[in-house]
């Protein structure tokens, strides 16, 4: 039972990361409709943002993190100012093939500068942070992500809900043509899901830092895994990322625990592929209100 | 003599560099007007609406000759960004709600032009013109019917506080009843909010009935204008399209011939 519970709460954690990273997808997808194949990379830059901030500039915790989140956000505002906007009106492929040049640029970049060495942050969470679940000890960084992965959830579903900013963006994700007629300021909401994007994914990479140490191929490679989080939720939902994340999460621990590690990684996509069987758009896929 | 708020000189518009839609169209509106624009299906209305919005754009056309003047200012060719916060807002044909928004967000959407300013008594207003909304803010709009969802797209046009409003067959599809609904509303807002309106249908009856003006459009050109009750006394315009044979009886339907009589414009 005690493994059990420890496996759970591991799988919860991880898939929790892997849910909020798969939101940065869902939000450029939502509102541009880009498969954004970078997506593994901005996990990356935000890892190697906080070692900088941490280890070189050596900033106090709060601040560091504060100060990634920042930077990233930036990125992302750059990557769409620099690299998309001017292919704004041209087709959709273009886009997608053009994030996958990202991808190479932003990992050749890192390689260049970190090269592929595995670097650990330094030990900086108390370790009062964890709690005695019964007889299971939680550690501190699984704790400090449920609690910053909430405190994000919320606030994007606060200003998604209720800013006038937020239903902007809501709007251009649902009818492009009706939002430039109302002059929505349709470059504006692009370059600013690319910013919110590429802050949950740098998020998620500093997390992911912390729990298996920052590497440019792993981090990357972790990237990836949005692809059956989101195909599991379905690809435009955002809570169906949480859910997809933490189900891929739970998945993989217990392959992990009970079967075999090797298949850690295998099972998953196994289960993913009978389940799109069953629901072809995912488990939360928005279904399209049809007028008849 | 009013002044004129838009000005369109002579304007040819192109889409992806080959196909020519308009040819040489002018016509002028004058502030408080209800000009309305008539004409059968591709006569080239829409593309004379989005040419001023700045529509044309995303769908890879453009102004290649003439000007757009709207309050003095050269409009053509602008992005829809900066002419919609010159207060000329169109509201699409075949109502584009946001499906997946509901009543009241739809509507702050039309905030968009002015962000970040208080905009509940525009709500108050809009819900004044259209009682029924007011029953149903939280309701996604994928679900309304098509009556309300042309109220939505008007009343969220109105939420951006145009001068110029330019609405897009807002009859389409909708019961008689309803249509004479909607455009009492139009000739409302018309009178009260001072908005000046441009009426793109095919309700030729309807749409001379609340106009000041109107124009005629045929294959891309602007084939007749005049007062609207001069426009609707013309013969031709009887017989194409208000249904009427010249003596001005309603015409049965064994006598419709369409070359009975030719268009004298053509």
């Amino acid at each position: 039972m005690d493994f059990f519970m420890q496996l759970l709460i591991g799988g919860l954690s991880v898939g929790f990361v892997y849910g909020l990273s798969a939101m940065g997808f869902v939000m450029i997808f939502k509102s541009s409709s880009v498969l954004n194949f970078a997506h593994g990379e901005l996990l990356a830059l935000g890892g190697y943002f906080f070692l900088i901030f941490i280890t070189i500039v050596k900033l106090p915790v709060i601040l560091a993190f504060i100060f990634t989140l920042l930077a990233c956000f930036i990125t992302g505002i750059l990557i769409e100012r620099v690299f998309l906007r001017s292919l704004i009106g041209e087709k959709l492929i273009f886009v997608i093939m053009l994030t996958v040049g990202l991808a190479a640029m932003f990992k050749g970049l890192l390689l260049l500068i970190f090269g592929g060495n595995l670097y650990t942050y330094p030990d900086f969470l108390p370790a009062a942070m964890g709690i005695q679940l019964g007889v299971v000890q939680v550690p501190p960084v699984y704790v400090a992500t449920f609690g910053i992965g909430i405190f994000f959830l919320v606030l994007f579903g606060l200003f998604f809900k209720f800013s006038s900013q937020g239903i902007y963006m809501r709007s251009v994700a649902d009818n492009q043509r009706a939002s430039l007629s109302l002059g929505v300021n349709v470059r504006r909401v692009f370059a600013l899901s690319w910013a919110i994007a590429a802050l949950v994914a740098g998020m998620s990479g500093v997390v992911l830092g912390i729990i298996n140490g920052v590497n440019v191929h792993d981090l990357s490679a972790l990237g990836l895994k949005v692809f059956p989080v989101i195909i599991l939720g379905g690809l435009d939902s955002i809570g169906g990322a949480i859910v997809g994340g933490l189900i891929i999460g739970i998945l993989e621990t217990f392959t992990g625990g009970y079967i075999s590690p090797s298949l850690r990684d295998v099972i998953p996509y196994i289960i993913l592929v009978f389940i799109l069987l069953v629901k072809p758009y995912g488990l939360f896929g928005l279904k399209e209100i049809e007028r008849v | 003599m009013e002044q004129k708020l838009l000005q369109i000189n002579n304007i040819s518009v192109v889409y992806s560099d080959v196909i020519q839609v308009l040819k040489g169209v002018s016509l002028s509106v004058e502030k408080g007007q209800i000009v309305s624009l008539l004409g059968s299906n591709g006569a080239g209305k829409t593309t004379t609406l989005k040419a001023i919005s700045g529509l044309l754009k995303p769908e890879n056309g453009m102004v290649t000759e003439g000007a757009i003047v709207y309050k003095g200012l050269p409009m053509h060719n602008k992005s829809p960004e900066e002419i919609t916060r010159h207060g000329i807002i169109q509201v699409l044909e075949g109502r584009q709600p946001f499906k997946y928004l509901s009543i009241e967000e739809n509507l702050r959407v039309g905030t968009a032009t002015r962000a970040g300013k208080p905009y509940q008594e525009d709500l108050d207003k809009v819900y004044k013109y259209f009682p029924q909304l007011s029953n149903m803010r939280k309701k996604l709009a994928g679900y309304c019917s098509g009556g309300e969802l042309q109220m939505l797209v008007i009343g969220r046009g109105l939420m951006a506080h145009p001068e110029l409003l330019m609405l897009d067959e807002p009859s389409l599809g909708l019961a008689p009843i309803l249509v004479r609904e909607i455009f009492d509303i139009i000739r409302r807002i018309n009178e009260d909010e001072g908005t000046t309106i441009i009426l793109v249908e095919q309700n030729a009856k309807m749409a001379l009935k609340i106009a000041t003006y109107g124009y005629v459009m045929e294959n891309g050109k602007i084939v007749m204008e005049g007062p609207a009750e001069e426009v609707r006394e013309n013969p031709d315009i009887k017989e194409f399209y208000l249904g009427m044979s010249v003596s001005g009886d309603a015409k049965s339907y064994d006598e419709v011939k369409s070359y009975r009589r030719r268009k004298r414009w053509l």
